[in-house]
This record gives C-alpha cells, structure tokens and sequence, in this order.
C-alpha cells in the first residue's frame, strides 16, 4: 500500500480524533478524502507534526494522532526525546514509514536505508512503539487509541503518490475552525 | 526585586501556562523560576523551531505559550515563524537572551547579534530590547499586547539588563 491508501482506510478512525496532519502531499490527502473541522492541515514547517500535536496534547485532554512521514521525523529528530520525557497518554505519533520524501520527488530517506526510526524511539526512551505493515495499520492505530497509553506507531509501506491539487483554504481559517472542534 | 521572578510573575499574571525553553547562561535564573511555578508546565526543547511547533499546538489546545531562547535561535527559526506561527496568526511571546551585545565575553555570538534586529525587522515581528533593569516593567504590556494582537513579539534582553556575565 501506498501513504494516500493507508490514509483512505483509516480515515473512519482518524474522523473521531483530533488530526495533525503532515505538511505536503499527506495533508492533500487527507483533506481530499475526509475534509472535516478535527484535521490541521501543515501548509507550511517540514517536520513539526509531532510538535505541534504533542503541545497540543499536553494542553488539553482529548486524544492528538499526529500523522508524520520518516523524512519529517528525520528533520526534527529532537522531537523523539521532548516527547519520551514528557509522556502524555492522549497522543500518539503515527509515522507513515515509506522510505521516502514522497512530497518532493520520492528521494530516498536514510530510514529506508539503514536506520530503523522505531530503535531511535526506543533509544530516545519511547515506551510503546510499535512497528506495522501498511495494511495492518488500522487496527494497530485503534488498539493504541483503546490503550490510551502514549504509543508511537511505525507504519511501513511503500512509496508512491496520486495526482492531487494543494490546498487552498486560508491557514487562519483552518486554525480557527480546529480549535472550536478542539474545545468543542 | 529578583528580576527573574518579575518576569515569571507577569508570565503568570497573563496566563502564560505553557513554556519551553533552550538554555541560555544569561537566561539561568528565569528558566530556574519557570521550573519552580506550579502554573507553568515548562518543556524543555531541544532546538527552537521544535519549541516554536509545541507552542502551536498548546495555543491551540487553550493555552498561552511562550518561549525562552538565545538570539541565534532567530538564524535557526526564520521559516517556523513565517510558515507556522504568523501564516496561522498565532500568539508567541519570545523572549530572548541578546548575546552578542556589550559586556560579551564570547566574539562569536557578536556574528548573530549584528543580524538579530535586522531579521526581526525583515519578519515584521515587533521587537522591545530590555538594557536596564527599568525597561522591564513593560513586559506585563508587552504580554498583554502580544495575546491582543495573536504575533510573535520578540523581548532582547542583553548582558546589561541580566547585569553582566559574572566572573569570565
């Protein structure tokens, strides 16, 4: 499977949560196949995902699935260690592991080669990480929404991309309409 | 008064709840007292564009954000504020530690420092440089003004104003 294929199957479980959602062509995606007011769309900052779905977990209760790829992690490695030592149970970090920087031509990233993102989790002290094939992701992603325990999840599959426009509502509006869902 | 504590008591007075931080020598004392209030949840960071990305998030969960940084963070942050924090209009009281500026024992930072005010003003971000103690009265408006406006506010504090870097 590929990244838009994974995210069309488990759109009916993301739709419940609150959404943050990787700059580029997963957020095209996401916001073609299931545009609603839970999803915060990365128009911009390559490798912030889980920052800004971590600091929005720890401020308030409901439970934050940050979608990120292993090219954004690998940008914003320090994210790892800020998350292990600050554990809060309503997050999770979803990393679509394809190997590659789809968004920008499908380069090769060095998690496709020989780095593992799922021992650099366990080594900056992450707990629950957990590591599945594309077409088990659904079921991995709701069994850490059930465990409400901080979990990372590693999904690897493979590369590729579908022809898709970028988004173009305004951030503000996008901003806006995510924190009335999120206090809602 | 400790100034530290003053700046943390406005923090506090505004709302402030949730502060990052990467360490700076200069910035020691305020971090420490950070730590200590029980109304802050301080996180340590490990660059500042990933604090500028938690500071997103936690605005968007209800909280004020702030973080405390060094001026060569502005070389590390540029496109984090232009792409997340003023493309989303979202509030971020910075305040910095202005190395670089007189009394710096350390050349190098002087190469940031020239820079500093210049790329602030490039980002349109409004900026308060902190040389005496006094100047710091204004930072409860400066807080105030900050969450009024939803910007990125940038608060230089130079050697000065902290009293000098000790025995060097």
């Amino acid at each position: 499977m590929i990244r838009s294929e994974i995210l069309r199957e488990i759109a009916p479980i993301l739709r419940d949560q609150l959404v943050v959602c990787n700059i580029g062509l997963p957020s095209q995606e996401l916001h073609m196949i299931d545009d609603n007011a839970k999803n915060f769309y990365m128009l911009g900052t390559m490798g912030l995902s889980s920052s800004i779905g971590f600091g929005l977990a720890l401020a308030q209760d409901k439970t934050v699935i940050s979608i990120d790829g292993d090219g954004s992690v690998l940008t914003n490695f320090g994210t790892l260690p800020t998350i292990a030592n600050n554990v809060t149970d309503n997050y999770i970090l979803l990393i679509i592991d394809n190997g590659s920087y789809g968004s920008t031509g499908d380069q090769p990233t060095y998690a496709g080669k020989k780095t593992k993102l799922e021992d650099v989790a366990k080594a900056c002290g992450c707990e629950n990480v957990v590591v599945c094939q594309d077409v088990d992701t659904g079921k991995t992603l709701q069994a850490a929404i059930d465990s409400k325990k901080m979990t990372i999840i590693v999904s690897k599959c493979d590369s590729g991309n579908i022809k898709l426009p970028v988004i173009t509502m305004d951030p503000v509006v996008i901003r806006d309409r995510f924190m009335k869902a999120v206090a809602s | 008064m400790d100034i530290s504590k003053k700046i943390v008591d406005d923090f506090v007075a505004n709302d402030v709840s949730f502060i990052t931080t990467v360490p700076c020598k200069q910035l020691a004392g305020v971090i420490d007292e950070v730590e200590a209030r029980p109304e802050i949840f301080h996180i340590p960071s490990n660059k500042e564009d990933e604090g500028m990305g938690l500071c997103a998030g936690a605005f968007m969960g209800g909280k004020r954000p702030a973080i405390i940084m060094q001026n060569t963070a502005i070389g590390v942050t540029i496109n984090t504020l232009a792409t997340l924090t003023q493309y989303y209009r979202m509030p971020l009281p910075m305040l910095i530690s202005y190395r670089g500026e007189l009394r710096e024992p350390v050349a190098c930072q002087v190469e940031m420092a020239v820079h500093t005010k210049a790329l602030l003003n490039q980002l349109h971000i409004p900026t308060y440089h902190f040389h005496k103690e006094s100047d710091a009265d204004e930072f409860d408006a400066i807080l105030k003004y900050t969450f009024m406006c939803n910007k990125p506010v940038a608060i230089l504090t130079d050697a000065s104003f902290w009293g000098g870097y000790g025995d060097q």
